[in-house]
């Protein structure tokens, strides 16, 4: 293994790692705001992905439109899982909504595959052809253009919503109901409305990493199984914690592309769960995760 | 609650069956498996056998996760462990009577190890931590093929008893069919013991339970380990019905489908894990009679059986937790009283 392999795989692993993270940020939203535990997070970038495949294969209509339209369908259907399925289920025991939204992914899967098929399908090209070098002290690493624009846009929009949760009226909303919906509820905040909204914004992170991952490594109705690196990430980062959804988003890319580095391909995901239990084990709560209190 | 039936006895209160009524039909559950494979034909009896198997493991799970309240989205992956003990153990030339009771306590074995990060977390953190338990023996099974065959997997002989080969599904179905009578008995009983009443007393609140001297790790982990020789034995008797396994045969979603099971069977109690597996294992069944009954009106609706499946099982679990939180027991516990209380309101 000499030097140069290691920057690329990390490269890449990295690039992977940012689109983890921005979806991670999408999960941690809609946990931060609902406290439910989104098990279909891969299935959503699944919509967005199958929407923007559909779209721009059919219709004669420009790659932007399309992508503007897989991100509204989207979000609309994280809305209505919200009002029509989530909105139901406030106050029931987490691990019941937990099964809910398994439930959920598995209709998703079944729709998808109604409508495009099972087979695998490789979405139009978008994005910039030419690969990225980056100098290195020992020689240029190669990065595929695809991971690299992937990388830059996740970062752009996980810059836009944390600057947007930090200054905007419906981002502090947002992060009052998570500190304690009852108080902000008595304040005046419209806490059915944060719900929905979260799961907006949630579903449409998810479509835009949707498409990023679909632009990279295709689509297929088993692509959903990317929703399991995304809990370890939000796992690992702390389910409440955005800057934990980054931290652990790069980091949980990067060990996957190490341990198919020095391992194989076939350890990535066996890295993944190791570290989802060590993590579990050591500290249940994540890096920057809040440590609940029980009181009998 | 029956009107009229006064306990005199401690043995009357503590009795499962309470009234000559439940015991009439019990009798006629009995002579009704006994007399199946007289009239029903080779698919159907396979069917049956599928859903015995699930009925063991379904058992398992509700110990685990409808008694003691421990989530397990690993369950499959357990049985799986059972299925490639048996057929490993099979193999060096064991009998099945020795082969699935193997299956169960190497399974037992595997789901304590599994267990123990029940101590740490619990709740969703603990079903993610059996996620990863399935994924990693899924590992297992894909990689250490000295003794699981790799990706091909193990084949087995059929189980054969005084000379007798079990091939066809009517011989399997008299292995099956006793054992799921038999797990769900114990399972019953358990939760009369000492141990089982450990269990719910942990499901109800942990916090609690500890307080009052019941040590939460080691009854974790008994339940960890009963749930998973449940699940071994299931997966043994699976394996001498399939007669090959391989690191497909037991995946995720066949946890997730177990989960599901006990859910829409309802929580709590022994008759939902064999409402839920029984009900589980065939809908998929009538969905696929309903599409070859479509096929001659619609051609090409075959293609859709098994996305619509999917559909459904998802829609299940979605309905049935909206809906009907507590399963179909309490579908049926409604029914019952109905007809025991008429013409009164229940």
């Amino acid at each position: 293994m000499n030097l140069l392999d290691f920057v690329e795989f990390s490269l890449s692993g990295l690039s992977v790692g940012a689109i983890y993270a921005l979806t991670g940020v999408g999960f941690v939203l809609v946990y931060k705001a609902t406290r439910v535990i989104n098990f279909a997070i891969g299935e959503f970038m699944m919509i967005g992905a199958y929407v923007f495949f559909g779209i721009a294969a059919k219709a004669t209509m420009p790659t932007w439109a399309a992508i503007l339209a897989a991100l509204v369908v989207t979000a609309l259907v994280g809305g209505l899982a919200e009002r029509l399925i989530f909105r139901r289920l406030i106050g029931e025991s987490a691990i019941s909504v937990f099964m809910v939204t398994i439930g959920l992914s598995s209709i998703i899967i079944g729709i998808v595959e109604i409508i495009w098929t099972a087979d695998p399908q490789s979405l139009p090209e978008f994005l910039p052809k030419e690969p990225f070098f980056i100098p290195t002290g020992f020689g240029e690493a190669f990065m595929p253009s695809k991971n690299g624009w992937g990388f830059i846009i996740a970062a752009v929009v996980v810059a836009a919503i944390i600057v947007v949760f930090r200054y905007w009226r419906g981002g502090v909303a947002l992060r009052a109901t998570a500190a304690d919906s009852q108080a902000a509820y008595s304040v005046g905040i419209n806490v059915p409305g944060v719900f929905s909204f979260a799961w907006v914004l949630g579903a449409l992170t998810a479509a835009g990493a949707g498409i990023l991952v679909g632009s990279i490594a295709g689509i297929s109705s088993a692509m959903g199984a990317i929703g399991l690196s995304v809990l370890v990430v939000v796992i690992v980062g702390g389910l409440d914690s955005i800057l934990g959804a980054l931290v652990g988003g790069l980091l949980v890319g990067w060990l996957e592309a190490m341990a198919s580095m020095t391992l194989g391909a076939e350890y990535k995901q066996l890295a993944t769960f190791v570290v989802l239990m060590l993590m579990l084990l050591i500290k249940p709560y994540g890096l920057f995760g809040t440590h609940d209190i029980e009181r009998l | 609650m029956h009107i009229g039936a006064a306990k005199q006895s401690y043995a009357a209160d503590e009795a499962i069956f309470t009234t000559n009524t439940q015991k009439t039909w019990l009798v006629a559950l009995a002579a009704a498996l006994a007399t199946l494979p007289l009239f029903a034909g080779d698919y159907w009896l396979l069917i049956a056998c599928l859903v015995a198997i699930n009925v063991i493991s379904a058992a398992g799970l509700m110990v685990l996760t409808g008694y003691t309240g421990q989530v397990s989205l690993g369950h499959a992956a357990f049985m799986g462990v059972g299925a490639y003990a048996a057929a490993w153990l099979a193999a060096k030339g064991a009998p099945f009577w020795l082969a699935i009771p193997f299956a169960g306590f190497v399974a037992a074995a595997v789901g304590a190890v599994f267990g123990v990060p029940s101590l740490r977390v619990k709740g969703l953190y603990l079903a993610l931590t059996t996620i990863a338990a399935s994924f990693i023996l899924h590992f297992i099974f894909f990689n250490w093929a000295s003794v699981t065959g790799g990706a091909l997997g193990l084949n087995v002989e059929p189980a054969s008893i005084f000379g007798v080969k079990l091939i066809s599904n009517s011989h399997l179905y008299w292995l099956a069919m006793p054992l799921a009578w038999a797990s769900v008995w114990c399972a019953t009983n358990l939760f009369r013991t000492r141990v089982g009443r450990a269990f719910i007393a942990i499901r109800d609140r942990d916090i609690s339970a500890e307080v009052l001297g019941i040590e939460l790790f080691r009854y974790k982990l008994i339940s960890f380990a009963l749930a998973s020789f449940y699940a071994g034995v299931a997966g043994a008797v699976w394996v001498y019905l399939f007669r090959v396994v391989t690191p497909e045969s037991f995946r995720l979603i066949d946890s997730i489908f177990f989960v599901a099971a006990i859910i829409v069977g309802g929580l709590g109690s022994v008759r939902g894990a064999i409402f839920g597996a029984v009900f589980m294992t065939l809908v998929p069944e009538l969905l696929k009679l309903g599409v070859a009954m479509l096929e001659p009106y619609y051609p090409g609706v075959v293609q859709l059986l098994s996305p619509v499946r999917i559909i459904v099982f998802g829609g299940l679990i979605v309905g049935f937790l909206i809906f009907e939180p507590l399963g179909l027991n309490e579908t049926w516990r409604r029914v019952r009283h109905r007809f025991a209380l008429w013409p009164f309101r229940t």
